[in-house]
């Protein structure tokens, strides 16, 4: 009977903690990207880049795709600032047991950073939920941290989170976090002026109940209201169930001619795609750019998307990016041998952003330390970079407003309209 | 949608939903009654049931796939029946190997020892999806993204069965849940009720040591049940990629983790508690993602399960459990 007993709690609590804990997956693979080979990471001799984006689960594709474009930053200043060589290591912030972004390794990648002198700049997160984490860590040792794909806007500005964001990222009250791309309240109200555009009446705002979707789902919502739109329903996902038929019945019932998804592939966008249009809900879908990855397409199916679901974006797809962007673009086709994903141009810039103030320290003459790589990194003005020019605001966030609302065509993103 | 329309669309999600993780729990509540474990790696033997599936469906072509909605609906159920037998056989025979490999030796050592065991097989059957996921095919999205959800394509034609303009909508893949998973549930029953084989089963259960000393082959009772079990899983893994036309190397653990709770709710051990359970699970999900909301859907298929745990601790059709020494 007590064997029973323990028999079923251990089943329960063991169904309930991550079913898989098997190696994880972080792939710290130095690049060796300088002429010398082997170089012990100690102060002064290299400088470390790391990045810490999902390397396990759906977001591996647009993961690689942002890699390839650090590489690429630091292949062309030669892989080193003076004599100093940059040795860059790409870690992984997920775990497959969540197929996503996991809290544990993101702390465990921040402590990494902290605890090795070499790191002089941490490039991630691509998740905002896991951005929390980092930040704070990262702050209180003055590492200087730019994030390619971070959008809620709670983590830098007062107003759109809890009381205490964003100071609680900030223990050492100095500003840490940069970040090179659009901040969803720029990016909620875009779709929601779209959401107009397209003559939605009533509308249905779904989120996966993370940080970043729910964040930008609230934003959507209010500007939908201040569009004159009825909200006919707000609702929060479980982002693992099999289906979410039952709530398209739902959805249809409550009159819903447009669905908001404030969420991304690996929390089940695409399940949620197949599921209003296999349903019958004659609705048009609007999702945010956790979406703006072939991933999602995949994941959905092209039959699910075409003509109904339209994704927005912080920027333009990579064919259309001009000046130093298109030869970004050019380049990228030539090393990789494939289409950039969308946020390959943003872990670019991140990359080159840091390394641009590390050169500047160099030719300056100033030593290259932590404290002098964040203050020189905070100080970029009317920097000239693949995304045009720009700089870091007073939060740390970029001056760059350009976005896009994208649609898919026979499997492929196609940019259907661009707001500046 | 009028209330009435809603709530007949919501009872035939919750039953085609229901179905299928009955029939998943079907694989648990039988191990279990056989040789008292709880086989965690059940979810993750469906897991691979649906890429095999989806492999067998991308070698065919995407094109024949496609091709299927002219050649007929004969060709589409043939293909599907293809399926669920191809991916059975594959989930029995897989199940029948771990318990040969893993769970055999074990047989006589602590429960706890046997259910780590079955923690570790659960690991490395994720593992083998995740890879599996990796492969450079087409229909797995080229391999490029080993952990991304794949697309599975529509077998069935997805039209409307109760004409475009209804409200409720029936799909072929509702009626093709209810046309594989009820024979094999009223199979199953007969099976154990009226054969041999499944005489031994039923006494097995009751008193392994018994059964065997009346000449009962019970090692050969234990295969039939983990190849039952495992083909039931398959079956349902099949349904399930069908149904929601994505698989993932993460399916079964949600699968799994329904399946168990419907087991444990109807009665671990009982077949007819595992399938009452099931499609008990399937409702209450529907019906609290109407009714409630869908974030508060989870509490309530657990806060469910401990009130019948607690005012009855043996499940819904549970059996009076004899007492261990």
């Amino acid at each position: 009977m007590l064997t029973r007993r323990l028999l079923t709690v251990l089943a329960l609590t063991s169904l309930f903690a991550p079913a898989a804990t098997f190696a994880q997956s972080v792939s710290a693979k130095p690049v060796e990207a300088g002429s010398k080979s082997g170089a012990a990471s100690k102060s002064g001799d290299v400088i470390k880049i790391v990045s810490s984006l999902p390397r396990t689960g759906s977001a591996n594709a647009q993961t690689t795709s942002m890699v390839n474009g650090i590489k690429m930053a630091i292949t062309e200043v030669g892989g080193a600032i003076g004599a100093q060589k940059i040795v860059y290591e790409d870690w992984d912030d997920a775990s497959p047991q969540r197929g996503n972004w996991d809290p544990a390794v993101e702390a465990q990648n921040a402590d990494k950073a902290v605890g090795d002198a070499a790191v002089m700049a941490y490039i991630g997160t691509y998740n905002s939920g896991a951005a929390k984490i980092s930040m704070p860590k990262l702050n209180a040792a003055g590492i200087v941290m730019v994030s390619p794909a971070n959008t809620a806007p709670s983590l830098t500005k007062e107003g759109f989170g809890e009381a205490n964001e964003p100071a609680v990222y900030r223990p050492a009250g100095k500003i840490n976090y940069f970040r090179v791309v659009p901040t969803d309240d720029v990016q909620g109200a875009v779709a929601a002026d779209y959401a107009k555009e397209l003559g939605a009446k009533k509308v249905f705002v779904l989120n996966d109940r993370e940080v970043y979707g729910k964040g930008v789902a609230g934003v959507f919502e209010k500007r939908a209201k201040e569009n004159g739109l009825e909200i006919v329903g707000v609702e929060g996902i479980d982002p693992k169930a099999s289906n979410y038929k039952s709530l398209v019945t739902k959805m249809k019932q409550a009159g819903a001619d447009l669905v908001y998804f404030g969420g991304t592939t690996q929390t089940n966008a695409g399940q949620l795609a197949k599921d209003i249009s296999s349903g019958g809900l004659r609705a048009k879908l609007i999702v945010p750019d956790g979406c703006y990855e072939k991933a999602f397409i995949e994941a959905a199916g092209n039959r699910a998307l075409e003509g109904r679901c339209f994704i927005t974006f912080g920027g333009v797809e990579p064919k259309a990016l001009t000046g130093k962007g298109k030869d970004f673009y050019e380049n990228y086709k030539k090393t990789y041998g494939g289409e950039p994903e969308g946020y390959a141009v943003y872990g670019y810039e991140a990359a080159k952003v840091v390394i641009a103030a590390m050169q500047r320290l160099y030719e300056a003459g100033k030593p290259i330390t932590r404290a002098s790589v964040l203050e020189e990194v905070g100080r970029t003005k009317d920097f000239t970079g693949a995304l045009g020019t720009w700089s870091f605001d007073a939060n740390g966030d970029t001056t760059n407003r350009t976005m896009s609302v994208n649609t898919v065509k026979s499997g492929e993103f196609v940019s259907v309209k661009v707001v500046n | 949608m009028t209330d009435t329309e809603v709530f007949l669309q919501q009872v035939i999600y919750g039953l085609s939903n229901g179905m299928i993780i009955a029939l998943v729990a079907l694989g648990y509540t039988m191990v279990y009654g056989i040789v008292e474990l709880i086989n965690f790696a059940h979810g993750d033997v469906f897991t691979l049931g649906g890429f095999l599936a989806l492999t067998i469906v991308g070698g065919l072509g995407a094109a024949a796939v496609l091709d299927m909605n002219t050649l007929g609906e004969t060709s589409n159920w043939m293909l599907l029946f293809g399926l669920v037998v191809g991916a059975g056989l594959f989930c029995g025979g897989l199940n029948v190997a771990i318990d040969k490999v893993v769970y055999k030796p074990l047989r006589r050592a602590p429960k706890l020892t046997q259910l780590v065991a079955a923690i570790g097989v659960s690991f490395i059957l994720v593992n083998i999806a995740l890879f599996w996921g990796g492969v450079p095919m087409d229909a797995l999205g080229g391999g490029n993204a080993a952990a991304a959800p794949k697309d599975f394509p529509e077998i069935l034609e997805g039209t409307n069965l109760l004409g475009e303009e209804s409200n409720v909508v029936l799909r072929l893949e509702d009626v093709a849940i209810f046309a594989i998973t009820v024979p094999l549930m009223i199979g199953l029953t007969l099976f154990v009720k009226k054969t041999r084989l499944g005489r031994g089963m039923r006494a097995t259960a009751q008193n392994p040591i018994a059964a065997k000393l009346m000449g009962i082959d019970t090692d050969r009772v234990i295969s039939a049940t983990f190849l039952i079990g495992g083909f039931l899983g398959g079956a349902a893994s099949v349904m399930w990629s069908v149904y929601n036309n994505t698989i993932s190397f993460q399916m079964g653990f949600r699968a799994g983790m329904d399946a168990f709770t419907a087991a444990v709710l109807g009665g671990i051990g009982s077949m007819p508690g595992a399938m009452l359970g099931g499609i008990l699970i399937g409702l209450i999900r529907a019906m609290s993602d109407q009714y409630i909301e869908t974030q508060w859907t989870n509490v309530v298929v657990f806060g469910v399960l401990i009130l019948i745990l607690v005012f009855r601790p043996s499940g819904l059709l549970g059996l009076k459990q004899r007492e261990k020494v």
